[in-house]
């Protein structure tokens, strides 16, 4: 069975509602549109990333291809949009809390850069073939700090990722415990010992994401509060 | 840090040196690097094309042994990948049919069936071939199962047992359906896909040659029909197939056959690329397309944006050639799969240092040469380049030492892609900087001249160069929304769609893809599939077989052993005499009369050797996939063919024919006239189908042109194109129409006008809900914020009716009227004469009005003056720095104007209540009235006003009436800050004073005191007793006057003409610091709530300062003149300066983002109403501009009788409305549209 990146985070915690929610009926809206946002995010590259982890195990045949990346497992993507849509409003939420100024140039230029780095550590973690589990483990944990650093370098996002990245391993190796699915060679008790690192880094990135669609709204929100 | 810092300086040194070169000898260096890249590129010439084609080698067959595992490295002939045995070999039977001679009675159908028919026997004969007890059976590929979902496969091809294909398999190998089968061709076709197919078809894989090859076809000229039967063997037995091929060899000899038998070509494939392939790759692509997008998109301020982002892609791009091919250069092959990894690689690259040196670049002073400002650019973002460069570089370098092979030459390629790209970025993207920035240059010198040359000339001042002519006004009171609005504006959907697309030129976009995906999938097809499809086209067209054929539905039998009629065809007997060729042809010249029409011919030319390379090269991966079985990265051995000539003569023909066949043949006989059209449409397909695909495209493209040219049409409505837009410095009415030339939607915004005043405003106060002016005439008015009502006067000679702290009120409001009228009369022309000089007018209109006997007054206090209150000639701020741009220009008035309040003129007879007098001045009790406000504040319903008396007085903005005053001070008041229940005072004479506001409630039950009791916009009732106490007296608070006061964060921020800032926190007065840095008077300070504190010069200079340490934390020079303004966002600053230049600078970095050129007058006007919204001031209008980008939304003109007026004063009210004086009116402007501004 594949890898899944970014599954059952919204297993191990429910989809908290912001306080903010209640407060304008328009940010509501603006909240919704942003999830919806990242829950599609969240859903496309679960697909995308799934589908390259089933590659390996799969020979050429178009026309089974295309059922095959729907086969695995139909919850697989709603658990990834909702974890998606969970982690990115959660970043913006903490920083907004935390106050941490956040030091980096937020541009979508740099989140597709980000994106477009998550993307090659999981295709790393396909495709490329390493000695044995443990370079593979530490080279992805290298890229995700670096991945971090690069983008976010904020603590509250790292310690963010760290649990996140944690709980979801667990969740994970409950899931697996339970025979839900398995993995070909599972080298860390029931899974495979990169998924934390995959996790972490999808957590950064999608931090990002949520953080840049925040912007927007943070942007009107001020011109209101400034209008006010 | 020593090292570090020379190492810094060294580093600019040289990049600024290297920006010299670049920006001096463009065209050497853009040749020198074209060259370069074109050297390094040619060793890409020797890869082979990416593709998936198949790969061939070819031994003898004599020698063959299945190649062992391990490689030989002696055998260096050999590919790699020639190692095991192959996955299946293939033996191909090549049948070729013909009945001869032919015979005019014969039918079109008689020239397939029967040679059809006979595949039957052949089949048996090859499967009941033993040879020393081997059979077909043991060496075949035995395959088990069809992959599920090949349904309609299941009829007709093998589903266990041998891997056998050949014609036969469409009647399940059973002879019986074949003789039954009314309608072959319809049968054959059935399984044809419809459309475009691109892999093979299920016909050629029967027939294992090309589909128009076979010769199954009505209008077949040639009448020989050609199949083969493929046999896939597991393993190779020589011997078998010896004695297979002299068995068949022998049974239906071919006679002029010189087929070559020595060669075994062995095809190995590679991996193809499936669906499942494409969508990863599809998306990081789609990812690194979005980056550049969103990389290139903030390439601004440039000649031509597009020219530039090009220049940066190519950048990037040719740098990854580069890589790639001096990294072939030096014997390091790509193993890596290109395609892949190569989003990953740009990512790594990145644009980052394109767009950091054009900005660099773009925000050096406009006015430097362009050679020194590409270099002062270079060099300023020379240390993040290169530390960039280093921590990249560092990173592959960890990311080698991980040993992994594919990492390693991941990292190999990136790093000689950095190297290259850096070359690239230094040589290649500066000079083609070097050269837009030129051009911009260039082009902004064109259009400055005639827009010099045509300034109006009533302008009263020429004193700028860079005047611009008053933008077009389409009527009063309408905005023209300028087009980069719509970022803030709402618009309709259908509207908003439109301009997407139009803006993207998304359809445009989608088309030219289609387009090229077309095109590709054309030029990808074997060209045999699309003859077969045209072939069969044709043959759907022709009216055989209306007759319903019914389906097979059984499955096809390998081995149909128990069928009565196969033990009959074991024998060769019934075959026809195998007659030699030379025979039949000397048996049909023996009668030529009888055939005149041509005679079948079997030949067998080299071209027949090998009839599989004409098949598509997916003939066998399809093959094979069919049964689960994958050709990727492995190989099939193909077998000499084994030629079969069959010759059947008219008779057999007849007899297999099928009673329906003459039925719905067509006449069998071709005639001239023109009956039979089948033949001329054939050879017309068949000659012509080339030009019919090129008439498709030429189609096609008119079409697509066609289409393009509508959508131009549609969506480009107006002059496009036309309206070359320069980027460089934004000015005023530059852009009448965005690059694509939308109509601009027109909104309308009626600026509100407020009059009253009977001369020019002097100074605005607000707190967001009132609104407080006052005049030069001494009137103070106060308005409702929101609706423009005018709520209270308070008339100049207010005083007389109200005395101070005691609230003895003496009503003389009647006899204020009176006086007051003649003075406003006076006061009207006298502003007209004199609109720039405003100084100079205060306090006289009044003078010569009513009270002629006061000038000599004024004159003895003028000598009287102390000498340290005299001001030197370059003037000061009076609390309003709009004023500074005319005291600067005329300063002269300005000298005589500041004595002639004297403190002393405002003692009254309730003077008795004050407890401090000044001593030194007697009182004068008739000249009170004319002290002119200097500085005025509102908070809550309390104005407070500083007079040019010294006198601080608090007036209730609601009554009107005065409701506490404090003499303390003699020296005139030239700025006010009421914060809490706090006044702060500047005073002319460098002192400050702490006032601190009392109120006790009439009832004594409450009593505010503390500072923290008080809400910060404290409203009090009319009852309550007001008092106003100095707490505390800085009397040297600067060395010279003071021109600046601002408060706020619990901060009281002085500036001065001794070059000094200062620092006290409001609550006990006490100085925290003392901010020096500046070169000059200090004209403009900005502190807000968030302690941000910057300050402006008179030397152009502007200073941020850290408040809680009091250090400098950047210092720009920004302006020719003073700095009359600063405003800070979170994420800029602007100032505006004497030469009437707005400039926006980045906060934190301190570089100038881009400046406007503002009309003469009105550079300290403006204001921030959102994080992106800034308004200016201009002659009789006000302008609205986009802060990220700089871009003029909107101008709103004031009102029709304001053309000459120039916006001096601009507060930006909390309601996003904007209140600005011109002359003696206020106006009142909404913006609705930041209200609306959404995403």
């Amino acid at each position: 069975f594949s890898e899944v990146s970014d599954v059952l985070l919204s297993g191990g915690a429910p989809m908290r509602r912001g306080p903010y929610i209640s407060m304008i009926t328009n940010r509501t809206m603006n909240l919704l549109i942003r999830a919806a946002m990242l829950f599609m995010v969240g859903v496309f590259l679960a697909l995308v990333l799934n589908l390259l982890q089933v590659q390996r195990n799969v020979t050429l045949f178009p026309p089974d291809v295309i059922s095959s990346i729907f086969s695995s497992a139909w919850w697989v993507p709603p658990c990834c949009g909702t974890a998606a849509a969970f982690i990115g409003l959660l970043y913006p939420c903490m920083d907004r809390r935390l106050g941490e100024p956040h030091k980096l140039k937020r541009e979508w230029s740099n989140v597709m850069r980000c994106v477009a780095v998550f993307v090659g550590i999981n295709h790393a973690s396909a495709k490329v073939d390493f000695a044995n589990n443990v370079q593979l483990s530490l080279t992805l944990a290298a890229l995700s700090v670096g991945l971090w650093w690069t983008f976010d370098r904020s603590r509250s996002g790292f310690g963010l990722g760290v649990i996140i990245a944690t709980l979801a391993t667990l969740a994970t190796q409950l899931l697996v415990y339970n025979g839900v699915f398995r993995y070909t060679s599972p080298d860390f008790l029931y899974i495979r010992s990169w998924l934390p690192c995959i996790f972490f880094a999808g957590v950064i990135t999608v931090g990002n994401i949520g953080r840049q669609l925040a912007l927007y709204e943070y942007k009107v929100s001020q011109e209101k509060t400034h209008q006010d | 840090m020593m090292v570090r810092e020379r190492l810094r300086q060294n580093i600019s040194a040289a990049f600024y040196r290297h920006g010299l070169l670049c920006a001096s000898y463009p065209v050497p260096i853009i040749l020198f690097t074209s060259a370069s890249i074109l050297t390094c590129c040619y060793p890409l010439l020797k890869l082979p094309l990416p593709g998936t084609g198949p790969v061939e080698f070819t031994t003898g067959v004599r020698d063959y042994s299945i190649p062992s595992h391990e490689s030989q490295g002696d055998l260096s002939e050999r590919p790699d990948w020639y190692r095991g045995p192959p996955v299946a070999y293939i033996q191909q039977v090549l049948v070729k049919a013909a009945v001869s001679p032919w015979d005019n009675s014969l039918v079109p159908v008689d020239v397939f069936r029967s040679p059809l028919g006979r595949v039957f026997s052949v089949l048996e004969e090859i499967r009941n071939h033993v040879y020393t007890d081997r059979s077909l059976e043991a060496l075949c590929l035995q395959v088990t199962d069809l992959l599920p979902g090949l349904r309609r496969m299941q009829a007709v091809l093998p589903e266990h047992g041998c891997l056998l294909v050949s014609p036969g398999n469409y009647w399940q190998n059973r002879r019986d359906l074949f003789d039954a089968d009314p309608d072959l061709l319809k049968t054959v076709h059935q399984h044809e896909p419809k459309g475009l197919h691109t892999s093979a078809t299920l016909k050629d894989l029967l027939f294992g040659v090309p589909g128009k090859q076979t010769g199954v076809s009505l209008y077949n000229k040639k009448r020989v029909v050609t199949y083969t039967i493929t046999i896939a063997l597991s393993s190779y037995d020589a011997r078998f197939v010896a004695s297979l091929r002299a068995r068949l060899k022998l049974l239906h000899p071919s006679a002029n056959c010189t087929l070559r038998e020595d060669h075994m070509v062995h095809v190995h494939f590679k991996e193809e690329i499936g669906i499942a392939e494409l969508i990863p790759l599809v998306t990081t692509y789609i990812i690194l397309f979005a980056y550049i997008y969103f990389s290139t998109r903030k390439i601004d301020m440039v000649k031509s944006k597009w020219g530039l982002a090009l220049a940066a892609v190519v950048t990037v791009l040719s740098s990854l050639l580069m890589s790639v091919g001096l990294c072939t250069l030096f014997g390091l092959t790509p193993t890596l799969n290109g395609g892949e990894i190569f989003p990953y690689l740009v990512v790594v690259i990145g644009l980052e240092n394109v767009l950091v040196l054009t900005k660099s670049v773009v925000s050096t002073p406009v006015d430097l040469e362009v050679k020194l400002r590409i270099a002062q650019g270079l060099s300023n973002e020379s240390w993040s380049i290169m530390k960039n460069m280093a921590t990249e570089l560092c990173i592959i370098l960890i990311g080698y030492f991980t040993f992994v092979p594919a990492i390693q030459e991941f990292c190999l390629f990136a790093v000689v892609g950095l190297v290259s790209d850096f070359f690239l970025q230094m040589f290649f993207f500066t000079t083609v900087l070097s050269i837009d920035i030129r051009r911009m240059e260039l082009a902004d010198l064109n259009r400055r001249l005639p827009a010099e040359a045509g300034m109006p000339p009533p302008k009263p001042c020429p004193l700028r160069p860079r005047e611009t002519p008053p933008p077009p006004r389409p009527s009063p009171h309408t905005i023209t929304l300028q087009a980069p609005a719509f970022r803030n504006l709402r618009l309709p959907k259908r509207l908003r769609v439109v301009y997407f697309l139009a803006r993207t030129r998304l359809a445009q976009r989608i088309i030219m893809v289609g387009t090229v995906i077309w095109i590709g999938i054309l030029v990808y097809t074997d060209p045999a599939g699309l003859r077969t499809l045209l072939a069969a086209q044709v043959s759907e067209q022709s009216p055989l077989g209306e007759a319903g054929l019914p389906p097979h539905l059984g499955v096809a039998p390998v081995f149909p052993g128990g069928h009565p009629n196969s033990t009959l065809s074991v024998l060769p007997a019934p075959e026809p005499t195998p007659l030699p060729e030379n025979q039949s042809q000397g048996h049909r010249a023996a009668r030529p009369e009888v055939v005149p029409v041509s005679s079948p011919q079997i030949t067998w030319g080299p071209e027949d050797e090998e009839l599989w390379r004409r098949l598509s090269f997916r003939h066998w991966p399809s093959l094979f996939s069919y049964y689960n079985i994958t050709l990727a990265k492995r190989y099939i051995s193909i077998l000499p063919v084994i030629p079969v000539t069959l010759h059947l003569s008219p008779q057999e023909a007849i007899d297999t024919r099928h009673p329906q066949d003459t039925h719905h043949a067509p006449p069998p006989i071709p005639i001239p006239g023109g009956g039979w059209t089948g033949i001329s449409r054939e050879t017309c397909f068949a000659g012509a189908h080339a030009h019919l695909v090129a008439a498709l495209g030429l189609f096609a493209g008119v079409v697509l042109v066609l289409l393009l040219f509508c959508l131009y049409r549609v969506l480009c409505p107006r002059n496009y194109g036309q309206n070359g837009v320069p980027h460089g410095r934004r000015r005023r009415g530059d852009m009448p129409c965005d690059e694509y030339g939308y109509s601009p939607p027109i909104s309308e915004i009626s600026p509100l006008l407020l009059r009253g005043h009977s001369m020019d405003i002097e100074c605005l106060a607000s707190d967001g809900m009132l609104l407080a002016s006052c005049c030069l005439a001494g009137q103070i008015r106060v308005w409702d914020a929101q609706t423009g009502d005018c709520l209270t006067v308070i008339p100049n000679n207010g005083l007389r009716r109200s005395s101070s702290s005691g609230c003895v009120c003496e009503t003389e409001s009647l006899l204020g009227a009176d006086f007051r009228e003649p003075g406003g009369a006076v006061g009207g022309p006298d502003v007209d004469i004199f609109p720039i000089r405003r100084r100079t007018t205060p306090a006289r209109p009044a003078l010569f009005g009513d009270q002629p006997d006061l000038t000599p007054l004024i004159d003895t206090n003028f000598g009287s003056l102390p000498p340290s209150q005299t001001l030197s000639s370059s003037g000061f701020d009076f609390g309003e720095l709009v004023e500074k741009a005319y005291q600067e220009h005329e300063p002269s008035p300005t000298l005589a104007f500041p004595p002639s309040p004297p403190a002393s003129q405002q003692r009254r007879r309730s003077l008795g209540d004050q407890p401090v007098l000044p001593p030194e001045l007697p009182p004068q009790n008739n000249g009170d009235w004319d002290s002119s406000v200097w500085a005025m504040e509102l908070r809550g319903n309390l104005i407070a006003t500083g007079r040019s008396s010294g006198k601080l007085e608090l007036w209730d903005a609601v009554e009107g009436s005065l409701r506490c005053s404090n003499e303390d001070g003699v020296s005139g008041i030239t700025a006010l800050a009421f914060l809490n229940n706090r006044i702060v005072a500047a005073r002319l004479n460098g002192s400050l004073d702490f006032f601190t506001v009392e109120i006790t409630k009439p009832l004594g039950l409450l009593q505010y005191r503390g500072r923290g009791s008080l809400p910060p916009s404290p409203c009090y009732s009319s009852e309550d007793v007001i008092s106003c106490q100095l707490t505390r007296s800085v009397q040297c608070a600067h060395q010279k006057p003071i021109t600046v006061l601002k408060a706020a964060a619990g901060r009281v921020v002085t500036g001065s003409q001794d070059h000094t800032v200062r620092v006290y926190r409001l609550e006990d007065s006490c100085c925290l610091f003392t901010l020096q840095g500046h070169s000059g008077g200090i004209t403009a300070i900005y502190i807000d709530q968030t302690m941000v504190l910057a300050s402006g010069g008179q030397d152009g200079a502007i200073c941020v300062w850290d408040v809680l340490t009091g250090s400098r934390v950047s210092h720009v020079y920004g302006h020719r003149g003073d700095v009359t303004s600063l405003v800070c966002t979170t994420s800029c600053i602007i100032s505006s300066g004497l030469d009437d230049l707005i400039c926006i600078w980045d906060r934190s970095t301190g570089i100038k983002l881009y400046s406007i050129q503002q009309e003469v007058g009105c550079g300290a006007s403006l204001g921030v109403i959102s994080e992106s919204l800034l308004v200016t001031g201009g002659q009789g209008c006000v302008s609205f501009w986009d802060l990220n980008y700089g871009d003029l939304l909107q101008t709103v003109y004031l009102g029709q009788s304001s053309e000459g007026q120039s916006v001096r004063q601009l507060l930006v009210l909390d309601n996003a409305a904007i209140v600005c004086d011109f002359g003696n009116e206020l106006s009142l402007v909404y913006v609705p549209s930041v209200l609306e501004k959404l995403d």
